[in-house]
């Protein structure tokens, strides 16, 4: 069952994407909605298949690089149904899909190991800190993907090139905009996940803070993401500025996940 | 029955003209029924806009009645007729069709894509139709022609993009501002583009207006114009960071805004941006304006290019739309043949000949012993009821002969006994819309 509904998710995003990306070169409002619809029965595929391999090994699966970039997948497609929804903006679509679809592929190209979890994350410190991360990595997944299309529309603006794409993508301010509150979101929930990762790293270790990989890279992460968010509050840091901040936040939130391994867990 | 137009248009006479010949709503009853008492002529509607000048009407004599009308057209605006020939243009039948067609979708406007005359047709048959100038066949032919330009305006992007340069400000600004609706607009310098320019963003909900000038009298009746506020123009830069928008048009032989007075203002503002369009020549703001973060500036030239790219647009779509007029044409053009008094006849012989022969068959089929005979019996015998029943309505119908009693019949006939062809009900369009 969770093999038939990750399959029937791995399709429909891939339908979904393809939709997605029609829409920069096609304007159909049947397109678009068949776009989101697509998506949204994804969306729930997923959701079944997650908690249905959830029943099975009888936890969250976050712990393994699969489960993990599946969970990633999964958060990025519900913020962005999120902002789809309030923003109107369905151009978003053609920019972050295809990085929560090529995130699926890969890991339903990876093997996940059904191996016991260790006893050092049984505990619910580990679980809070985790939903808390992912659902911030979701909310700066959106932001990078509105710096880009961002960055786009302003150099279409500057070098005067109306063409089809810069009638496609939304105004600038929506996208500032739209950044902005991935990032009043995103934050604080990434504060809170790395200050419930510390606390759960003293119970499991005596510990708070190790130092490891992992730790010294997400504290950066959240230095890059508080500078961002400290600029836009006081000097009024926006527009260009922020998205090639954003930008850079979110490859080092990539650099972090990917890259990083707990000392303390692997 | 053939439908006919006559009249002319901002493609075959210059507004003098056209000015000489337009009918005026407030006088519209006395031409329209001078229009249909024309020998030959059954209905009648009359279109004047500052474009054009047309008349749509029926008729069983094309060119009697082409001929009626354009001598109609000359008499009434005490006109001769030798120097309104020129500028005239007439078509009938399936040309006719398709002209009315592409007017209302707006295909034959000075602006393609352009909304009003759809809305301008609908009132002239609207007066057409308080007269009781038009009849069954305009009624359906004008409602059919509401339904293709609909068709039209959905179906296609012949009317999505601004094609004037000061709409096309707006359009751009939206781009870069989002909602306009908190936006403050400033004026520097009193240009009539910038004026334009000016009331297109209010009408698209722009907050407040500011205006300056050298003189400052002129930028306080401007302000006033605006429900705004007036600048002294040395004060320019007090001033300029509370506005999003700023057009300049002054014509001041040198720059006024430079990229440093705009690094200061977009400083103030906390590096909201700020959207310039320069309509001056020689330019006002300083093209490096454009490199100030947060500053996005355009000339007129670029708005040029919007405006030529969107009509390049329109132009695409109007293929599109002359596609969904060829279908349109044929379905419409089919009920009008169906409309005559033969075809009319022949229809209505077929469904009571079917109706005949069903029920003779289910009456023979269900007896068991037929004596000799009654089966050819049976047949003569209701082929007499038939004709019979039908030698009335069809004499009727074959004496009513010309004019517009014909029409009714024959529209009754094709209801009353369900015999449309061609067009369906739901074609049918409310004139409220």
């Amino acid at each position: 069952m969770t093999h038939f509904f990750f399959s029937l998710t791995l399709g429909l995003y891939v339908c979904a994407t393809a939709a997605y990306l029609g829409c920069l070169f096609k304007v159909s409002t049947k397109l678009t909605q068949w776009a989101t619809r697509l998506l949204g029965i994804g969306f729930i595929a997923h959701i079944l298949s997650t908690i249905h391999l959830a029943n099975q090994v009888k936890h969250l699966p976050l712990t393994d690089m699969q489960g993990a970039l599946s969970f990633f997948s999964l958060m990025i497609i519900g913020a962005f149904l999120f902002f789809e929804r309030k923003y109107k903006v369905t151009t978003l679509g053609s920019f972050v899909t295809p990085v929560a679809l090529l995130m699926l592929i890969v890991s339903s190209a990876l093997h996940g190991g059904a191996r016991q979890l260790p006893p050092i994350l049984q505990s619910n410190w580990f679980w809070f800190h985790a939903l808390l991360a992912f659902a911030s990595y979701a909310a700066f997944a959106i932001a990078c993907g509105v710096a880009v299309m961002y960055l786009l529309q302003r150099s279409l603006l500057k070098k005067k090139h109306f063409n089809g794409l810069f009638q496609k993508l939304p105004p600038l301010e929506t996208l500032d905009e739209i950044s902005y509150r991935c990032l009043a979101i995103g934050f604080p929930l990434l504060t809170v996940a790395i200050i419930s990762g510390a606390i759960w790293s003293e119970k499991a270790i005596g510990n708070y803070w190790e130092w490891d990989p992992k730790q010294t890279w997400s504290l950066i992460t959240w230095l890059i993401y508080a500078a961002l968010l400290h600029g836009r509050l006081t000097i009024g840091w926006r527009g260009k500025r922020a998205a090639i901040l954003s930008i850079i936040g979110f490859v080092v939130l990539l650099v972090t996940f990917f890259g990083m391994k707990h000392s303390i867990t692997w | 029955m053939n439908i006919i137009v006559v009249g002319l248009s901002h493609r075959t006479a210059t507004v003098e003209i056209r000015e000489k010949v337009a009918f005026s709503p407030n006088l519209i009853e006395k031409p329209l029924r001078t229009l249909v008492s024309l020998e030959g002529i059954v209905e009648g509607v009359i279109v004047s806009t500052c474009n054009r000048v047309e008349i749509y009407a029926t008729t069983r004599d094309i060119a009697g009645g082409i001929a009626r009308i354009k001598r109609f057209m000359a008499d009434h605006h005490r006109i001769p007729l030798e120097s309104l020939e020129p500028h005239l243009y007439s078509y009938h039948s399936e040309a006719a069709i398709r002209h009315v067609f592409r007017v209302a979708s707006s295909l034959d406007s000075m602006v393609i894509g352009e909304p009003q005359i759809l809305g301008q047709i609908k009132t002239s048959y609207g007066y057409a139709a308080e007269y009781k100038s038009s009849g069954i066949i305009l009624n359906r032919f004008l409602h059919k022609a509401f339904s293709v330009a609909k068709r039209v305006r959905t179906e296609t992007k012949i009317a999505s993009s601004a094609v004037s340069v000061a709409f096309a400000a707006v359009e751009l600004a939206k781009k870069v501002l989002g909602d306009l609706s908190d936006k403050t607009v400033m004026l520097v310098g009193a240009g009539e583009m910038c004026e334009l320019a000016a009331k297109h963003f209010i009408n698209s909900g722009a907050k407040g207006v500011m205006v300056t000038n050298r003189t400052f009298e002129r930028a306080e009746r401007l302000a006033d114009e605006f429900k705004g506020e007036a600048v002294p123009f040395e004060e320019l830069f007090q001033h300029l960071h509370r506005a999003d928008i700023v057009l300049s048009s002054t014509g001041a032989p040198h720059v006024i805004i430079t990229p440093k007075d705009v690094t200061d203002v977009v400083k103030r503002r906390k590096f909201r941006p700020m959207f310039f369009i320069d309509i001056a020549v020689p330019r006002d703001i300083d093209p490096k304006v454009d490199d100030v973060d947060g500053a996005f500036l355009f000339t007129v030239d670029d708005l040029q290019e919007i405006v030529q790219a969107n009509l390049a647009q329109r132009n695409r779509e109007a293929e599109k739309a002359e596609e969904i007029i060829d279908q349109e044409i044929g379905q419409f053009y089919k009920w009008l043949s169906s409309l005559g008094v033969t075809p009319t006849i022949v229809a209505l012989r077929s469904r009571f000949d079917e109706i005949r022969r069903t029920e003779l068959e289910k009456t023979i089929s269900g007896w068991k012993e037929l004596p000799p005979d009654s089966e050819k019996r049976l047949e003569a015998l209701t082929m007499a009821i038939m004709n019979k029943l039908l030698h009335a309505p069809t004499t009727a119908l074959k004496q009513a002969g010309q004019g517009g009693r014909v029409d009714l019949y024959v529209d009754a006939l094709r209801q009353l006994f369900d015999l449309q062809t061609g067009l369906q009900d739901d074609d049918e369009l409310e004139l409220e819309e």
